[in-house]
């Protein structure tokens, strides 16, 4: 469509107007629609979408990987073989579209002349199958290389993507890997014949930030060594800014913008870019919105103290099982939430900001500390040892937003079920009543009165996470703990769902505890922020100062991470890695 | 692995005696004892009932001491591999069981073969080619299969090779091997008549694996690290052998666990129908004599299989599951 944006010179991978379509049983659906895009040596070309825009089919269509009913309908993929740099031009171009996909055609170009890494590390890889034993196969079946050969190439290319201790590593299994390890011997499965085209699948979004920024730089140098050419698909700008050379905008399976990614960053076209764009912005500043809040809604009183909370959690090792193992997950604790405030938890997964939001709702037992929680009547109680039943009241007031609107939602439940449920529990029998509530909160999370009698299959990501607000509100709670309630969704989304939240907060003066683990969200939308490095608060204060003015190394590490907004601000971040045990 | 392997050893021992103690609590529990039906059996035959007789047997087995030293004579007897007499046979139990034992092993061990042989290329064929004809059919038959009771087959099979083939198709051997020694002759006479028993036995096991062959695999089928496979060029064979069918494999090492017990009671029904040689018929007899050594023989057996099953299954799956070796 917009190619004469791209240098069309020497390209490797030139897509004509390709059409994918899934065949269902409403008609046929174009999931990638009429795109052109090339792909340059030594270049990296981000297709940025959101979930459903067409993105992931269109790089599976490259490799004729494009699971049935998906099928490629019309356009061409061109692999030219040669780099046309020798003045003879006798380059030789392929037609991947024109391929079968079981062809031995395909097969051969697959893993040798185009590698691929996907988003989870961790499903991608087989389980019962060793790294070495992964990657060594691509050796084997491409270049003929007998196994002891294979395995020294291969500890070679664990050394290059970092792997530490590559000839132990070689021999381990994917679960003993941390995720970011993972996804590094993913790198180095994609890579090990020396592919000249790398398509890269949302490879970081799984990832904490410090480790994204890692693989990102990864990426940057293998590129730049192997001259090869990347397809970086991503629906997060921040990442473009860090690593694009050229951008592709995808929307419903069309190509809407396409250019150098200094244009599209300075001067987007189209209004979809404009808004991804903006919304990568608002991670550099606190909402308006919070802030105007605050001058006419002043925070109130405590209504959470936690005081040295301490959280272990045992294993049994030894010969027959009988030693037993300690976990600190959250260690000595101490902390205020104030009537009206947003605090944010923030730290990489493991960091244990997951259990101490459990502990404070008391749904784990706390081993050790104080836990004071002042109810609507302004009593104040110690809730750190109650029981079950004791806890009830306090439970009413406390509820949860979770992370994955999918598993979070019963999928034989209606809407009504659902929200009506913790009606119900909390002694709202009157079916007239109950209904009455639920179209009431249906409202006010911008959900239409029709919703109550559909099934969560039938809403999006967006409005699943709606729905859950509703059901977490419905017994007009005090304190909401948002447990990564945006991360599973899109850009777009993701704000509209933090702009409901605050609004629900102005109407319903609800305290938040936003556990994210990323600090961009955090400053946006948090007052205060507490920072956790494996189980400890190692910084909390001010979410502004803290991410303006941080004090503890940790906190620098992970700020040094999150990626920039415009490319113009590449290199000018340091990183660096918080090391300590 | 060698602390996990040791670790399980370490625990069946516990079992084992928990189990044998088990066993002769249930040979225990029924009303009276051998003697007593013994006695109720020369009754019924219109014979005289020597009193002296009776107690003499009682006194010889002990049937009148208190249950612990029952327990510790007959446990005692068995580490020295003395399983005890049976009562209706007038022989020792080890002697009974040993040589149908080994049939009882051959038999159960070529089902188990012909179910895997049959049901893990079907079930393989059926979940990668799912909704096909193949599939269907294979269904199909499955189903029919796992609907049909065993003792029917094997009437409808001995029925037609009586009148249509004129052969006589039950037992493991022909009348002139049944006594003879060893030989290369009465291998391949055992063979030939191990067909239908096996065909008969392995049908409704071959139905169910080929269902949850197909289930599993259809599980692991679309799941990304085969993607992630087919990207590295690997043909379409080799990715899903190597990758979901491995790991659809994994629960069967779990099934290993219930072969064991049934090699003593799998097939009783049938072996009865085609009065196979084999020790099920044996113990349905001890049970229903209250042979009480055989059938505490019997009883112990089958714990001991089910634990030695456990074991070996948990072995296997530790070697092919590597998340399960490191927990």
């Amino acid at each position: 469509m917009t190619q004469q944006n791209l240098p069309a010179d020497h390209p490797i991978l030139e897509i004509k107007n390709l059409v994918t379509v899934f065949e269902t049983r409403h008609g046929i659906f174009n999931a990638v629609d009429d795109v052109s895009l090339n792909l340059v040596p030594g270049e990296t070309l981000c297709l940025v979408g959101e979930s459903g825009s067409g993105k992931s089919v269109l790089s599976r269509s490259i490799l004729q990987l494009v699971d049935r009913p998906g099928r490629i309908a019309s356009g061409e993929i061109l692999l030219h073989e040669a780099h046309p740099s020798s003045k003879t031009e006798q380059t030789r171009s392929l037609d991947l579209a024109k391929l079968e996909a079981r062809s031995g055609v395909i097969r051969n170009i697959r893993g040798r002349d185009i590698g691929m890494i996907f988003q989870e590390p961790m499903s991608s890889l087989s389980p019962v199958h060793t790294i070495g034993s992964q990657i060594t196969e691509s050796l084997v079946l491409h270049e003929g290389l007998n196994k002891k050969a294979a395995r020294d190439r291969v500890i070679e290319m664990l050394r290059r993507v970092e792997i530490p201790n590559p000839e132990k590593a070689i021999d381990q299994y994917p679960f003993e890997f941390s995720g970011g390890m993972r996804q590094r011997a993913m790198i180095a499965m994609a890579l090990i014949c020396n592919p000249k085209i790398l398509i890269a699948d949302e490879p970081t979004t799984a990832l904490d930030v410090t480790i994204q920024a890692e693989i990102l730089d990864l990426l940057n140098d293998l590129k730049k060594q192997n001259d090869m050419a990347i397809l970086f698909i991503t629906h997060d700008m921040g990442v473009v800014a860090e690593i694009a050379d050229h951008v592709a905008v995808m929307r419903h399976g069309k190509v809407i913008e396409n250019g150098n990614v200094q244009d599209v960053f300075d001067r987007p076209k189209h209004d979809y870019t404009k808004a991804l764009l903006k919304s990568a912005r608002d991670s550099q500043i606190p909402s308006p919105d919070r802030l105007a809040q605050r001058q006419v809604q002043p925070i109130g009183a405590p209504i959470l103290e936690a005081s040295n909370l301490r959280k272990e959690f045992y294993g049994k090792t030894g010969l027959l099982g009988m030693t037993q193992t300690t976990l600190v997950a959250v260690n000595d604790a101490s902390f205020t939430l104030h009537e009206g405030e947003t605090l944010g938890v923030v730290g990489e997964s493991g960091s244990g900001k997951t259990t101490l939001a459990r502990c404070i709702q008391r749904v784990h037992s706390i081993e050790a500390g104080q836990l004071h929680y002042t109810n609507r009547g302004g009593d104040r109680a110690e809730i750190s040892q109650l029981n079950d039943a004791q806890l009830q009241p306090t439970w009413r007031d406390m509820r949860t937003v979770f992370q994955d609107p999918f598993a979070s939602l019963n999928p034989r439940m209606s809407v009504s079920q659902i929200i009506g449920e913790s009606l119900l529990l909390n002694g709202m029998t009157s079916p007239v009543d109950r209904r009455k509530r639920i179209l009431e909160l249906l409202d006010l999370v911008g959900l239409p009165s029709s919703a109550l009698e559909r099934y969560p299959h039938a809403f999006s990501g967006g409005q699943r996470q709606r729905i859950s607000i509703a059901r977490a509100i419905a017994p007009n709670p005090r304190i909401i703990i948002a447990d990564e309630a945006t991360s599973a969704l899109d850009v777009s989304i993701r704000t509209q769902i933090m702009d409901l939240l605050q609004e629900l907060q102005k109407e319903l003066r609800l305290s938040y505890v936003f556990i994210s683990h990323d600090l961009g969200l955090v400053r946006y939308f948090c007052d205060r922020v507490l920072v956790m490095f494996k189980g400890d608060i190692v910084e909390s204060g001010d979410s502004e100062t803290v991410c303006t003015q941080p004090t503890h190394d940790y906190t620098r590490a992970l700020l040094s991470a999150v990626p920039i907004t415009h490319p113009d601000q590449r290199g000018s971040r340091q990183r660096f890695r918080y090391e300590n045990g | 692995m060698y602390a996990y392997i040791l670790r399980r050893l370490a625990w069946s021992v516990p079992f084992l005696f928990a189990a044998s103690f088990l066993a002769f609590t249930i040979i225990q529990a029924p009303p009276g004892d051998y003697v007593e039906s013994y006695a109720a059996k020369l009754e019924a035959d219109g014979r005289q009932v020597d009193e002296v007789r009776l107690n003499s047997l009682r006194d010889r087995f002990g049937l009148d001491e208190p249950f612990l030293s029952q327990y510790w004579k007959w446990i005692s007897g068995i580490a020295k591999g003395d399983f005890g007499l049976s009562f209706q046979w007038q022989q020792p139990v080890s002697e009974l069981i040993g040589d149908r034992m080994i049939l009882s092993v051959i038999l159960a061990t070529s089902t188990l073969l012909f179910t895997w042989a049959i049901a893990l290329p079907i079930g393989i064929l059926s979940a990668v080619r799912q909704y096909s004809w193949g599939d269907y059919f294979f269904s199909i038959i499955g189903f029919i299969g796992l609907a049909t009771p065993n003792f029917l087959v094997a009437l409808i099979l001995m029925y037609v090779g009586v009148v249509y083939f004129g052969t006589n198709v039950t037992g493991l051997f022909s009348a002139e091997y049944v006594n003879a020694e060893w030989s290369w002759a009465k291998f391949l006479d055992l063979v030939k008549h191990l067909i239908i028993p096996v065909v008969i036995i392995g049908t409704s096991a071959t139905a169910s694996l080929i269902r949850i062959m197909r289930a599993n695999l259809l599980d692991e089928l679309y799941k990304p690290y085969v993607t992630t496979a087919r990207a590295k060029g690997l043909s379409e064979f080799k990715t899903i052998l190597k990758y979901p069918v491995r790991i659809a494999l994994n629960p069967f090492a779990s099934t290993i666990a219930w072969v064991f017990p049934q090699i003593i009671s799998g097939s009783t029904v049938v072996a009865v129908v085609l009065s196979l040689p084999t020790v099920d018929p044996l113990m349905l007899d001890a049970l229903l004599t209250q042979d009480m050594y055989l059938a505490g023989a019997f009883i112990l057996m089958l714990s001991v299989m089910s634990i030695i099953g456990m074991i070996v299954s948990d072995i296997v799956l530790a070697m092919i599951d590597p998340r399960i070796r490191y927990r």
